[in-house]
């Protein structure tokens, strides 16, 4: 019984990296949105919320990374050159993880440059 | 940052300027190559445009200036990478012609392609976001009583100054008188449509929305006459939509506040009288005369502002009869009616009246 599957033939996982960043950065906004619309009722404070978005963030590189990981795998680990464009089973494989493992790296940077304004941005805006 | 150095877009302009009048009027030495006396002109006809007392390149606040920082940044930045880029361009266009190694080739696109844009975009965005607590002070004083109410409708400005310190609040228009190097903030709005409040010269705009309340910090750093334009859209006399600020010293300015309440001293005066049987403060406030309407812009010492109708013309007594006479014609859409149907001594002897209150 293994936790990972050995091999994931959907084309679902393609879609985890950009899914990820997309929550991410859902959670980013509503969160910043929600708390400085009812900045005078919350119970805590902004550095908090920072800290929670801060706290999402790593677990959504986490995330990532765990899909780019999956991804390689499925790549062979880097064994075969692309574009995998031979109409074989084998190469579709090895396209979807190269394809996967390329959106994964989008999809991380996009996260972190999302985040760039949870280190600079101190309080609400009026 | 020193403030002379912000001011080098100017300079160069002005030196720019300088050298063409002096290359024109023949008094340089030599002949310059052809092709740079066809080119300086138009180069300076560009460059000119960035000083004055309407440009953001010309930064007289802190808040204009880390603009301004923002935008040579950016510049500099942009410059950069697209000469990197045509170089790059150029070389695959016409050097040599055999292919790169695939490893090579891939290292290029992996370094060049991926690693220098995701670092120099983090450290643009970075600095952009860093940055931006100083364009925009969520300054303590928002939402207190000590924000200057600046309300935009079409196609003037109402402008309301909070009372402080004893002093009653009072209402003018069309211009905005700050202290140099004190923080001031405005609190936004609109009647009718959406206008934009901007001073190029103190900060960044900030739009003035009908049914909400904006706010914005501008700090002034040096004493001058700038002018605001309504940067939205907001009907057919948009272009005729500006304010003039008045950066003062700070004495200066309590001089100018304590007249604003007080209004202009009474005198009998054939203009007043006009003014009074025509019907004008039905819509006009004139304080130390009478408080009348507040439909209209306050008259309140409107000889000494420097510009009539909203920025459109300059302050004479002709240009305030002509727009007495048809507002529409100046203004299109102004909603104050024409008075065309008085005997133009009439409206030369209000606009005479108008023109010495200072």
């Amino acid at each position: 019984m293994r936790l990972i599957p050995r091999e994931v033939e959907t084309l679902w996982t393609l879609f985890t990296g950009p899914v990820v960043w997309a929550l991410h950065f859902l959670a980013c906004y509503a969160a910043a949105a929600i708390y400085c619309a009812k900045a005078s009722e919350a119970p805590f404070s902004f550095d908090a919320l920072r800290l929670s978005l801060f706290a999402i963030t790593v677990v959504a590189l986490v995330a990532i990374l765990a899909a780019a990981w999956l991804s390689w795998r499925q790549w062979g680990f880097g064994s075969g050159d692309p574009p995998h464009d031979a109409p074989t089973r084998h190469d579709r494989l090895l396209f979807q993880g190269f394809a996967t493992l390329l959106l994964s790296g989008l999809s991380f940077i996009a996260v972190i440059f999302v985040s760039v304004p949870l280190l600079f941005i101190e309080v609400c805006a009026r | 940052m020193v403030p002379g150095e912000l001011g080098f877009v100017r300079h160069l302009a002005l030196g720019l300027r300088r050298s063409i009048s002096e290359s024109l009027e023949g008094r340089t030495q030599g002949e310059a190559p052809t092709i740079l006396r066809y080119l300086l002109p138009f180069t300076a006809l560009i460059l000119v445009g960035c000083g004055g007392q309407q440009s953001a390149l010309d930064p007289s606040g802190e808040e204009s200036e880390a603009v301004y920082r923002l935008f040579i940044v950016m510049v500099i930045g942009g410059v950069a990478i697209w000469l990197g880029v045509s170089a790059l361009y150029i070389y695959a266009a016409r050097h040599r012609q055999t292919s790169w190694p695939p490893a090579q080739a891939s290292a290029l696109i992996g370094w060049g392609g991926v690693a220098f844009p995701v670092v120099v975009l983090l450290a643009l965005l970075g600095y952009a976001v860093w940055l931006m607590p100083v364009v925009r002070p969520w300054n303590s004083l928002a939402g207190t009583d000590g924000a200057i109410e600046v309300t935009g409708e079409q196609f003037w400005w109402r402008i309301r100054y909070p009372g402080v310190n004893g002093n009653p609040a009072f209402e003018t228009a069309n211009e905005i008188r700050l202290p140099v190097g004190q923080p001031a903030t405005f609190s936004l709005d609109a009647t009718d449509v959406i206008h934009s409040f901007w001073i190029p010269a103190l900060g960044g705009k900030m739009d003035m929305i009908p049914g909400r309340t904006n706010f914005l910090t501008l700090t002034p750093k040096r004493t001058g006459i700038y002018r605001a334009p309504c940067a939205e859209f907001c009907g057919t006399s948009h272009a005729y939509m500006a304010f003039s600020v008045v950066v003062m010293e700070q004495e200066d300015f309590e001089v100018w506040r304590r007249r604003q309440i007080s209004g202009h001293e009474r005198s009998a005066d054939q203009g007043w009288e006009l003014m009074l049987r025509h019907g004008c403060l039905g819509c006009h406030s004139l304080r130390g005369e009478k408080i009348g309407g507040a439909t209209a812009p306050d008259l309140t010492l409107i000889g000494a502002r420097h510009s009539i109708g909203a920025g459109t013309l300059a302050n004479t007594a002709e240009n305030i009869a002509r727009f007495i006479r048809s507002p529409v014609s100046v203004k299109p859409g102004a909603k104050m009616p024409a008075f065309d149907m008085l005997p133009q001594r009439e409206i030369d002897d209000m606009a005479r009246y108008l023109g010495g209150l200072k």
